[in-house]
């Protein structure tokens, strides 16, 4: 099992960096990787079961689930349905806490799977820096570091 | 039920920080609310269920049990089992995160509790910031790497001409050397030179110089601390000459003192490593500091370390009147331990019970042990304080209670020898032989222990009483008399030269 742990402090309440992160279909919107999104069957982006479906800047194409979202713990659970990686049994938690000392917010992004372990270094790395450590500094340049 | 979350992010790596927070027992060392802190029944501090028994600076006092503890997530519970604060039903969760995105920590302390009606907001309030807040304050400050701007600062600070070194020039003093091992014949006064300070060294003008039987025995060679010609002397006080590059806890004329190898303190001035010198804070002179840190850091290892003293627990101290056997009886005493001390004479016996021993047993027609076990209704001493060695070794042993500790610590006697381990059996004893050094190896450790002392004899758990003062010249007629059994109190030698002319 592989496992991939990012985590950032964000210059900005929790609530409000929240407004963005919850929308399971917003990622074109806030992380670099993701050109387009669209949620399957027309339903809610934060009903839990929906599948969002989303094509990356280089063309790649990813189904994902969401498996669980909690508006009181500031996190959202998904798993990979459909990628181009190599991974099974994806699963991923994003999760906000409010660091009560000024108004931050610490951001912890972490994912477990499976793949070919001769590739599990290199996924490890591309997951974490180029779509989570992107992610979270698309979010410090919008809400601040 | 209330709520209480508070939470920071410490530039520091986690492991620097767990390191602090996961010792329970260990918050009396950077939190400022907590005055001092042991664990109830010799637990250990990362069992879980220990109870960690403490009391604030205003001298409320808390019971707390661990819970929890987490190594893999870098978190533990715990809940009061009770205080003299009305805080009910109270849960705390302490919880570290690594922040990746620049080697930080993310801390989260939070809590559930009740409280008496109408005091919610203020029990809150001070849950909040006394304690949580106050903590993130203490902790950052001893770990976090100074920013940019205070390194530079702290640069500036250095290189300015009053902490140059005094033009390389070497200052001339008085230093007792030892040529051969030997009599107290062969401490000889002679000339010294202390250099100007290399990288990560300090001079010192010394004021007074802690005399300990440890430099008895460097000097006749039973330890083999001090290659001749040589230096002897463990601990001094004095004030900061000048430093060396890289030196930044220290500043010229900061009233300092150490304890601890390599030998050399016998002297005026001194030039040495600066990590084990530490600053005196205001209300300890410098007399003071050279008569109680050696002893006073070994007593609050012994009390604190090698055995958490609880209240309740029977102590016995050998040499109660001693040097470490005095401060050892006020301390435990003031834990609410019951001391025996075990003397000689009665004059001894007399400054045992000023120190705190609620019983003093001497030389009579019952042994060692069958008195021990008359005090304490046949069940022994908990815990034994044993720096007398060969001659005592089998009572202590025999005066033990059932699981009690036998901490030997010296051998004034002579050398305990080959022992049969198999007699720990009688009452499944515990046998400790701490050696000083691996207690106060490091600056973190000599100074937690040299602050937890500073504030005992603030407080006056611990006082300190200097019974003679000699000449630093006159250092053979100090062995002479501590070798002889003529000392009260601590000795020091006090140079004579205060303020000599640079050569």
């Amino acid at each position: 099992m592989a496992r991939v742990y990012i985590s950032s402090v964000i210059g900005a309440p929790a609530d409000r960096i929240w407004q963005t992160v919850r929308d399971f279909n917003a990622l074109p919107d806030w992380v670099p990787a993701v050109r387009e999104s669209r949620i399957e069957g027309g339903q809610p982006s934060d009903q839990v079961g929906c599948v969002r479906a989303f094509r990356l800047q280089d063309g790649g194409f990813l189904r994902e689930r969401l498996l669980a979202l909690s508006d009181y713990d500031y996190s959202v659970t998904y798993s990979i349905l459909e990628s181009p990686m190599g991974v099974e049994n994806y699963i991923a938690t994003l999760k906000l806490v409010p660091v009560t000392d000024g108004d931050r917010t610490f951001a912890e992004w972490i994912a477990e799977f499976d793949c070919d372990p001769a590739a599990e270094a290199e996924l490890v790395a591309a997951i974490g820096n180029d779509v989570f450590q992107a992610a979270f500094d698309a979010l410090k340049a919008r809400f601040g570091s | 039920m209330i709520r209480v979350v508070r939470s920071t992010v410490i530039d520091a790596p986690i492991a620097a920080v767990w390191e602090f927070l996961r010792d329970f027992n260990g918050h009396d060392r950077w939190h400022p609310i907590v005055r001092r802190s042991f664990l109830e029944e010799s637990r250990r501090t990362d069992q879980v269920g220990c109870v960690r028994n403490f009391d604030l600076q205003d001298g409320a006092n808390v019971r707390e049990r661990l819970l929890t503890l987490s190594d893999r997530d870098r978190r533990f519970r715990y809940t009061i089992v009770d205080a003299d604060i009305p805080l009910h039903d109270y849960v705390a969760e302490v919880e570290l995160k690594p922040v990746t995105d620049g080697d930080r920590t993310f801390w989260r302390w939070s809590s559930a509790f009740n409280t008496p009606p109408g005091q919610e907001q203020e029990l809150a309030a001070l849950v909040a910031t006394e304690v949580y807040e106050a903590g993130f304050a203490a902790v950052r400050s001893r770990v976090e790497r100074p920013s940019a701007g205070e390194r530079q600062r702290r640069e500036a600070a250095r290189d300015a001409p009053a902490v140059r070194p005094a033009g390389g020039a070497a200052i001339a003093g008085t230093a007792i050397v030892i040529d051969r091992h030997g009599g107290a014949e062969e401490l000889r006064s002679a000339r010294t030179e202390a250099p100007p300070p290399g990288p990560g060294q300090v001079r010192l003008r010394q004021t007074a110089i802690g005399v300990n039987f440890i430099d008895v025995y460097c000097r006749t060679g039973y330890f083999e601390l001090l290659d001749t010609p040589g230096i002897p002397g463990l601990e001094a006080a004095g004030t900061v000459v000048d430093v060396g590059p890289g030196v930044r806890h220290l500043t010229p004329g900061q009233r300092v003192a150490y304890a601890c190898p390599p030998l050399g303190a016998y002297a005026s001035v001194r030039t040495m490593d600066a990590s084990p010198v530490m600053p005196l804070p205001d209300h300890i002179d410098e007399e003071t500091a050279a008569a109680a840190l050696l002893k006073g850091v070994t007593a609050e290892f012994l009390l604190h370390r090698v055995h958490a003293v609880a209240s309740g627990e029977t102590v016995l101290v050998y040499a109660p009147a001693g040097g470490v056997g005095r401060i050892l009886c006020q301390w435990a005493n003031r834990f609410g331990a019951t001391v025996i001390g075990a003397t000689s004479t009665d004059e001894k016996a007399r400054v045992a019970r000023a120190a705190g021993a609620h019983h003093v047993i001497v030389p009579g027609e019952k042994s060692l042990e069958e008195q021990v076990r008359d005090l304490t209704d046949g069940r022994g001493a908990d815990v034994i304080y044993d720096a007398v060695g060969r001659d005592s070794f089998a009572h202590s042993v025999a005066a033990l209670a059932v699981r009690g500790h036998l901490v030997s610590f010296g051998q004034a006697s002579g050398d305990i020898g080959s022992q049969d381990i198999s007699v720990l059996a009688g009452c499944s004893a515990t046998l400790s032989r701490p050696n000083y050094v691996h207690y106060t190896d490091t600056p973190e450790k000599f100074g937690a222990s040299a602050e937890r002392l500073f504030d005992a004899i603030e407080r006056r758990i611990v006082t300190v009483e200097i019974g003679q003062r000699f000449a630093l010249e006159k250092a053979a007629d100090a062995h002479r008399a501590l070798e002889n059994r003529a000392t009260t109190g601590s000795t020091v030698l006090i140079p004579a030269e205060q303020g000599e002319a640079e050569s």
